[in-house]
């Protein structure tokens, strides 16, 4: 079976094949529309007659009982339609996706600064913020958790703790030869998409809605307006083309700017918008949790792990939302690439009075991952070794691997590892040896600025660990005239996903892509869809639609064989046009002969994952499909007087299976690890003591711009064909790039432990802003000449 | 008369009533329902609503690019202003900057593309006439340079910046390769129009209460001050700008300084550099750096080219952030200001402005109408700007140093000055006295900065600790005294990446 899959991959388009089919580096579909500016989105639509505006007012206390709520003022205000509050909700007050416990508005109790209170309708915004900040609040302040070691003191949890245990972590510590104990402490990360939340929601007959909303999760959007509403599912229609960025924050987030829209709509029978400034979405909505993970490792005198023990906390914020899958990723992200052999993982989810974090790239497992390549450094400098050569003793074994070192701490085997010839293959690409070699030299020689260097891998585990996730549909029709119209579950946030399904239909039909359609993902499509998110657009979708394009190619040939009396297995789409037997038919007309011949050409498709199972109770099972990998190589410089630095290099290998279109696929790379990078370096969300968020904006919150780009960044996309049957045997590529950003957070970690001859490790958390790296930097300094024997 | 006057691509808009704080965004978007032009944070850092202003200079059309958030739609009296609508070919093509983005596969979400498209297009008019002086031909590492300065404004979450270098790479080149550009019929007919609507008069317009006046003169500008001396003066508007978007404050009375010529003024005169209150940083920039070298890196690093496109090196003063960027540099250089009034001129040294937190030396009615920098200073000078992203991003601790020796290298003077270290830009005054008459040495050096300390007690804040900000203070003075005594060594990272011996 093997030899179909590498011809795939090979060749990826083939002489006599479609142009535009899978493997080629189409276009991003939208990408004409987006340089003209015509690309719509939710904000773009033309506003219907009566539009109203929404505003949020917001808690601006961390935790406290509402005494009272005054609202007389703002109703009075001119030209404000409705104020909207908890009593005015004739469903359910909660949003929450997964669990209760995420009010739509305040009932008697705010748990953080930013928290909804009401909502003003006016027929304009700056009405309706105006008359909401007339509001009279009586507030009885109560003991706030700001951070994680408040919420540990206190034991203060949203969700149960749990543990992952393999084998005996506690006595293989106490006999380990070598043995040491740490903590890093790693930041959140806001998601920064361009676009911020909106939602505007349109009254229909009966009471029906249909709600436009920049969602990554359409079906969660309708379920929760319908809960909000006390209505059936059905009453509500929810409708995305594109969003302008979501990286996770708009899979839960966006239901309480839909439900609140929602709410306006049905209260007054005008059509509503809610839309967030870029302070109010970085205060009001989650982020990715910050984390304290705790480490004791053992490891022999090569730096193999004998036993290690994590305890892992994050800030879930005022409510469970996804934080329990989040948690889990991190659980099962912690043994990143390295076979850990008597293991105990234990994970907190700490409840906090800051907003509610939630999904965000990678969903925890980074988090997990930082960790675990901190130990590994640390591991490196105690017993004088290059990190890398840590790194390669500790890497899963193959599948038959004889000493059996290729088990997960949740007992599923790694059958795929290609970690070894992914970093054999970067190490001779980044030329490693020699400029290792070079930057110690460059330490040795420069007293000021030091340069670091790091290679860190990536093992990402594919699937949604909620089994039941992982389950698409679409919706195809041919039209009469050959043109296509295809739908599915997915929603497209620029990573391409439109794009891929469609190059997967006209590879299935070997018609171009510019036949088919590519249309908004709507509710009353395709049904009970799942979130796209996990990485898992394509691999879903893609096969869904794939499978509504086999069911009416079967139809198609079946009809052909009949019509033409040749066998089906003769009939063939070709890029010429359909084979059938001896004869070639034109795509067209062999669909207009099917709809004279009352041929059905519309369809539905469907697709579940297989192989996937977890048992949340024992902590064991396969909840992956598969893994995908990469690695990346990163070198910085650092100035010791301030702490500033540049990454002046990458070379990544990155494995996203047969790429369905590598220039897309290039795209996740070089942007996932970009916005890794961001998150470990610039990008520091700052809580003051009142658990106030005080960068919410891009003034004071720095993702990476232009310049922060290196200047030599080397991608090299690895597109052997995935073990796993895959969609055309290709691997998901959303989220695993991101972790490669880790390469340069351990780089700065180096060039800093230069400083103390690489004996020490210079402990800087994340992100590692200037201030935290000019910290180290003083702090080794000082260890290394003790303040008496400095020579003035 | 009391109109304002502009082009919005080719159609002539003019307006009676204006508010004076309204956006040129909220204009596009709500009243002319042109959507091409985004929103991504209202207070001109994102660039997604990035907009180009055309206008008249020297005859031919001159381009800038900047943040349609934060500029007022009456200052662009005059002027054309160009979106993503309006720069479709005759033909209804992609521009050149359009065309590469999407060969070189460089938008994926698409919300902020339309921001660098028209980065891109301010750059690429600009070119085709050669108004910048460009080596013939450059390496791919000075070409990257120049796309990092062009787009250091625009935000992108989705790429990684790097398809969207690539295609600036082709679009510049294609913008060197076109021969340089007779100005073309349709180019003729806008410097016409434009020339027609051009302001002459000092005008006066109001809506709901709220009045926006543009003095055509120094004298109509001390008048109209006079008589509302509690009015906003405006300039550039990057930090008024968001006073509107972000404090959501209603301005009463707003005096907008741009179209007073005599406030345009760069001129060298009796050994002093002199700018005027509406030199913007772009203008001001070639001729900064022409006379300070070491502004170079500095300039580029703490602005965007929206920004500079925009803002005023006298509104960087005359709103008395202690984050300033400039006030330490021309505090530093011994810099004054003139202070300008119905009552006449009143010069006044830099440093003595800045008097409190919130307060400067100000009078009602007064404004500042120039600022003037004693060119070739003997001694050494050096700038740093220390800030958790190289570009684009407000100082935690801005630094500049001047240092004269006499003969026998003992400090003759002594001016150093720091931003985000007090409540205004300031003077370290117990370490320049531990300085001075002593030898020029790592002794004095480290003495003087552990000094510090006393001079300054910085904040915390969600920039910097205050232990941070000290330590880096002295720092740099210790890495401004190594760059004197060794200049082959390496101290400093570039914006660009390089590596710099002093």
């Amino acid at each position: 079976m093997h030899e179909p899959i590498h011809r795939i991959a090979a060749e990826h388009i083939r002489a006599g094949q479609v142009a535009t089919g899978v493997g080629a580096s189409v276009k991003h579909d939208s990408a004409i529309k987006h340089v003209r500016g015509e690309a719509l989105y939710t904000d773009d639509l033309p506003e219907p007659r009566d539009l109203l505006h929404i505003y949020i007012a917001q808690s601006t206390q961390a935790h406290a009982k509402i005494i009272s709520l005054n609202l007389d003022a703002v109703k009075a205000f001119p030209g404000v339609v409705a104020v909207i509050q908890a009593s005015d909700v004739p469903g359910k007050n909660d949003y929450g996706a997964v669990t209760e416990g995420d009010p739509i508005f305040a009932d008697g109790r705010v748990e953080y600064v930013g928290q909804s209170l009401f909502a003003v309708a006016a027929e304009h915004i700056d009405i309706a913020r105006k008359a909401a900040a007339l509001a009279k609040i009586d507030y009885e302040p109560l003991p706030a958790l700001i951070n994680v070691r408040d919420a540990l003191a206190a034991n203060s949890f949203v969700l149960p703790s749990k543990t992952f245990r393999r084998g005996e972590p506690e006595a293989h510590l106490a006999q380990a030869e070598h043995r040491l104990q740490g903590e890093i402490e790693i930041g959140g990360q806001d998601h920064f998409y361009l676009e911020s939340n909106i939602a505007l929601a349109l009254p229909g007959e009966d009471g029906d809605l249909k709600i436009f909303s920049s969602t990554q999760h359409p079906t969660e959007i309708q379920h929760c307006c319908a809960r909000v509403l006390g209505v059936p599912d059905n009453a509500i229609n929810v409708e995305v083309r594109r969003m302008g960025g979501g990286f996770g924050g708009k899979e839960s987030q966006p239901a309480l700017f839909a439900s609140i829209a929602a709410l306006v709509t049905h209260h007054t029978g005008r059509p509503s918008k809610l839309r967030l400034d870029r302070d109010d979405d970085m205060t009001i909505t989650g982020k990715r949790h910050d984390y304290v993970i705790r480490y004791d490792v053992g490891f022999d005198g090569q730096g193999q792990i004998k036993a290690i023990a994590f305890e892992s906390a994050s800030r879930c914020g005022m409510s469970a939302d996804l934080s329990g899958s989040i948690n889990d990723r991190t659980m099962f992200h912690l043994d990143n690439a390295y076979y850990l052999e008597h293991v105990s993982i234990i994970s907190h989810r700490c409840k906090t009075h800051t907003v509610s974090n939630t999904a965000f790239r990678g969903f925890g497992g980074p988090q997990g991952m930082v960790a675990i390549e901190r130990v590994i450094d640390e591991i490196a400098y105690q017993i004088g070794k290059d990190p890398l050569a840590v790194r390669k003793i500790n890497y899963y074994g193959a599948a038959d691997d004889p000493a059996g070192r290729n088990v997960t701490p949740y007992a599923m085997t790694v059958t795929d590892n290609i970690l070894p010839e992914i970093t054999a293959e970067l190490e001779a690409a980044a030329d490693y040896a020699t400029r290792r070699a070079q930057i110690t030299q460059f330490n040795r020689e420069n007293t000021y600025l030091k340069k670091g260097l790091a290679l860190t891998p990536v093992k990402f585990g594919i699937a949604f660990t909620a089994t039941h996730l992982n389950q698409a549909g679409a919706l195809m029709h041919i039209y009469s005239d050959g043109s296509i119209h295809l739908n599915h579950g997915g929603t497209e946030m620029g990573q391409g996903l439109f794009t891929k399904v469609a190059q997967i239909v006209a590879e299935e039909f070997q018609v171009e892509i510019d036949r088919i359609k590519i249309t908004a993902t709507t509710t009353d499509k395709v049904p009970n869809t799942s979130p796209t998110a996990a990485s898992s657009g394509c691999d879903l979708n893609g096969q869904a639609a794939r499978n509504a394009a086999l069911i009416l190619k079967g139809r198609l040939a079946e009809f052909a064989a009949q019509h033409y009396t040749v066998d089906a297995a003769a009939v063939r789409f070709t890029a010429d046009g359909v084979q059938v037997g001896a004869q070639q038919i034109a795509f067209n007309t062999l669909i207009q002969q099917a709809y004279f011949a009352r041929i059905s050409l519309s369809t539905t498709g469907f697709y579940r994952t297989p192989k996937i199972h977890f048992n949340a109770e024992t902590g064991k099972g396969h909840p992956f499909f598969y893994f995908a990998y990469g690695a990346a190589v990163s070198e910085v410089t650092v100035d010791t007087f301030t702490g500033e630095y540049k990454v002046d290099r990458v070379d990544i290998v990155h494995d996203c299976g047969a790429s369905i279109n590598p220039a897309i696929d290039t795209g996740q790379v070089e942007g996932g690890f970009i916005q890794g990078m961001g998150w470990l370096t610039t990008e520091e969300l700052v809580y003051d003591d009142r658990g106030a968020l005080r960068t919410h904006a891009p003034s004071t919150y720095k993702i990476p711009a232009c310049g922060d780009r290196p200047r030599v960044f080397n991608i090299h996309l690895r597109c052997d064909p995935n073990r796993e049957n895959s969609v055309y045997r290709s691997k998901a590529v959303g989220e695993p790039p991101l972790m490669l950003g880790i390469s340069v957070f351990n780089a700065l970690n180096d060039a800093v432990a230069s400083l103390a001859d690489y004996r020490r490790h210079p402990h800087i958390d994340a992100p590692a802003t200037p201030e935290r790296v000019l910290m180290a930097c003083e702090k080794l300094r000082a260890q290394k000449n003790p303040p008496e024997h400095v020579h003035a | 008369m009391n109109t304002v006057r502009f082009l919005l691509g080719q159609e002539l808009i003019e307006l009676e009533s204006v508010s004076p704080t309204l956006t040129v965004l909220t204009y596009l978007r709500e009243e002319k329902k042109k959507i091409g032009t985004k929103e991504g944070c209202a207070e001109g850092d994102c660039g997604a609503c990035t907009v180009v202003i055309a206008e008249v200079v020297d005859d031919c059309l001159h381009y800038r690019a900047v943040n349609a958030c934060i500029v007022f739609l009456a200052t662009l009296d005059g002027k054309q202003l160009l979106t993503v609508e309006d720069i479709k070919t005759t033909r209804n093509e992609l521009h050149p900057v359009q065309q590469s983005m999407v060969d070189s596969h460089a938008s994926q979400c698409g919300f902020c593309t339309p921001g660098f498209v028209m980065s891109g297009f301010a750059e690429y008019q600009n070119r085709l006439h050669k108004l910048d002086d460009l080596p013939e031909s450059q390496s791919d590492e000075a070409v990257t340079t120049q796309l990092t300065q062009v787009f250091a404004g625009n935000l992108c979450r989705c790429t990684g910046y790097g398809p969207i270098i690539e295609a600036g790479k082709t679009w510049l080149i294609q913008a060197e390769q076109t021969t340089p550009q007779e100005i073309t019929e349709a180019e003729a007919t806008i410097i016409a129009r434009l020339k027609a609507i051009h302001p002459q008069t000092s005008k006066t317009l109001t809506q709901a209460g709220q009045t926006y006046i543009q003095p055509d003169s120094i004298f109509a500008l001390t008048e109209a001050l006079a008589a509302a001396p509690g009015a906003t003066l405006l300039a550039g508007g990057t930090d008024i700008g968001l006073w509107v978007t972000k404090q959501h404050k209603a301005l009463d009375t707003v005096i907008y300084l741009g179209c007073i010529a005599a406030l345009k003024r760069i001129e060298v005169r009796g050994g002093l550099l002199e700018i005027g209150a509406a030199v913007t940083y772009s203008e001001a920039l070639p001729v900064l750096i022409q006379h300070f070298p070491t502004l170079e890196e500095y300039l580029y690093r703490h602005r965007s080219t929206q920004i500079r496109n925009a803002g005023t090196l006298v509104g960087n003063i005359a709103n008395g952030s202690p984050i300033g960027d400039m006030p330490p540099v021309l505090i530093a250089l011994n810099a004054q200001i003139t202070l300008t009034s119905q009552r006449g001129q009143r010069p006044l040294a830099l440093e003595d402005y800045f008097i409190a937190y919130g307060k400067q030396d100000r009078q009602p009615g007064e404004f500042i109408e120039s600022v003037h920098i004693p060119l070739n200073p003997p001694g050494s000078f050096g700038v740093y700007k220390i800030s958790k992203r190289f570009e684009q991003d407000i100082s935690s601790v801005s630094a500049a140093f001047y240092v004269e020796l006499d003969d026998q290298r003992r400090v003759q003077t002594a001016r150093l000055c720091f931003g985000g270290m007090a409540a205004t830009p300031k003077r370290a005054a117990l370490c320049e006295q531990a300085l001075l008459n002593q030898p020029w040495n790592e002794a004095t050096v480290q003495a003087a900065a552990a000094l510090l300390g006393q001079d300054f007690m910085p904040l915390s804040d969600f920039r910097a600790s205050r232990e941070y900000r000290l330590t880096v203070a002295m720092n740099l003075l210790k890495k401004f005294f190594i760059q004197q005594q060794n200049p082959r060594q390496a101290t400093q990272i570039s914006y660009t990446g390089g590596l710099i011996h002093a």
